[in-house]
């Protein structure tokens, strides 16, 4: 065939879709500006439903980077334009890339928890965000807090940086709600004598076998769920916390003292995913993530001929949605390269 | 002699306050049965409790407020239930809830005792 597909991204969709693509023949180049492949897995110790190791599911995906696949790292497209629809690259080392097509798998950002300043992260040392605690689980060391004491009392709070329009983000951010859930878990694992309180505004246990993990985490972990917003977090003497949510399921202000807070930050588009909507001239929806052509028919399809997009550059999706997306992706440049247009079944 | 009168008085706080509450309460009704921490405050058992369309009783809040450690209004509610176990053929979480109340009215008459 002699087709040459770009992929800018190296996390779990590039890593995916390359695999995909490579398999059915075309030349691919996947470009990541770490000097390491896998993105966000790299950091996430244990996976929701299963708790299953992130590893795991790198070396799976490390598996389809086959010697065919042509991996560049350390670098990032810092120009582009298109010719005859071929779609030429610079990269940030010098070098130029004709591509065929061009998949986008620039993926997300986690939300700057400091502009939620009423939860004090970054002025509180006793808040931190789940990524921090999931980095403070795959250290091994004992989880202790900044004034050195076992925590007895930590508190989730749920969709922060998502579903609110203070900050800008009005969507839901899909994953967070059964990351506490896992969380709160792996928490009362590590330590089975502290409390572990859920904040939420709706429990959303969309996918199969969340459910049955948030059913877990009530019946043998002990972990209780209370609905409301958090709206502060003040700071003890003792460095704790002192927190104020509406239990509104009683209908009364409540509230408690807690010895760590956990802010479950949502997803915002990757600085690459702006960049790339920037350099490629892609639209993006309202929400900053790049628009697809059609939200039900042309996922992976962005408003620019030749260009196509996987995961979570296009939205917050799980791990599971972004794999099957990569593979969708691969599925619809194949179609375009062989000038095949799905879309138009009846010609 | 009547109170005297300040031209103010003094609201009780409602503010649920977690720390001085009452909580053992909680972890001792859930040793006796476990599947009070299964509630999801569905309100399905209000919905259909027979007792609960002529008094106070509304399991979804007894349970809540016992899980809070608000147990200062429970005894009114959970004495008009009549245990006839209506709200547990329709629990979605299979709560045990004839016995959930059962055990808070022991843990209440335990709390009575001097
Ligand atoms: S998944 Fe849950 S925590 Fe995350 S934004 Fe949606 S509702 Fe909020
Ligand atoms: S057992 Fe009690 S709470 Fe349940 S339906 Fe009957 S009266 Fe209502
Ligand atoms: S029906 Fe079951 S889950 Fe729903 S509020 Fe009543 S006890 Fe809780």
């Amino acid at each position: 065939m002699g087709k040459d597909v770009l992929i800018i991204g190296g996390g779990i969709a590039g890593m995916e879709a390359s695999a995909y693509l490579s398999a059915m023949g075309y030349q691919v180049t996947l470009v990541e500006k770490a000097n390491e492949l896998g993105g966000h897995l790299l950091r996430w110790e244990r996976l929701f439903p299963t708790q299953r190791h992130g590893k795991e599911v790198l070396s799976f995906l490390h598996c389809g980077i086959d010697g065919k696949i042509r991996v560049i790292k350390n670098a990032e497209p810092v120009a582009a334009v298109t010719r005859d629809d071929l779609h030429i690259v610079t990269l940030s080392t010098g070098e130029v890339i004709t591509a065929n097509a061009v998949l986008i798998t620039t993926g997300y950002k986690t939300f700057d928890a400091s502009r939620k300043e009423e939860y004090g992260y970054g002025i509180y040392n006793n808040v931190v965000t789940s990524a921090d605690l999931e980095e403070m689980f795959s250290s091994g060391k004992e989880m202790l807090t900044s004034s050195g004491i076992v925590p007895r009392r930590v508190g989730f709070i749920h969709c922060v940086g998502s579903r609110d329009e203070k900050v800008g983000n009005i969507y839901c951010s899909k994953v967070c709600c059964v990351t506490a859930v896992k969380q709160a878990i792996e928490l009362k694992e590590r330590l089975p004598y502290a409390e572990a309180f859920c904040f939420y505004m709706d429990l959303r246990m969309y996918g199969m076998h969340f459910e049955e993990l948030y059913k877990e985490a009530q019946e043998k972990h002990g972990v209780q769920f209370i609905r409301g917003r958090l709206s502060e977090a003040a700071e003890n003497q003792d460095h704790s916390l002192l927190i104020k949510v509406e239990d509104t399921l009683t209908g009364r202000p409540l509230k408690m003292k807690m010895d760590l807070l956990v802010l479950m930050v949502g997803f915002e588009p990757s600085d690459g995913t702006q960049k790339m909507a920037e350099l490629f001239h892609l639209e993006t929806g309202s929400t900053r993530f790049l628009k697809m052509a059609d939200e039900h028919t042309s996922t992976n399809v962005s408003s620019v001929q030749g260009v196509f997009l996987a995961g979570t550059c296009s939205a917050p999706r799980t791990i599971t949605s972004t794999i099957t997306d990569a593979r969708a992706a691969a599925a619809k440049i194949t179609s375009y390269l062989s000038q095949y247009s799905i879309e138009q079944r009846e010609n | 002699m009547s109170a005297k009168n300040f031209g103010f008085s003094i609201h009780k706080d409602r503010q649920i306050d977690y720390d001085k509450n009452y909580r053992e309460f909680y972890y001792r009704v859930k040793a006796v049965e476990p599947s009070i921490s299964l509630c999801i405050s569905c309100g399905n058992c209000t919905a259909t409790c027979s007792a609960g369309n002529f008094t106070s009783m509304n399991l979804r809040n007894v349970i809540l407020l016992a899980a809070r450690g608000e147990v200062n209004n429970l005894g009114d509610n959970v004495s008009a239930c009549l245990l006839c176990g209506k709200c547990q053929l329709g629990c979605p979480r299979g709560v045990n809830t004839r016995n959930v109340v059962i055990a808070i009215r022991k843990e209440l008459k335990i709390r009575r005792k001097p």
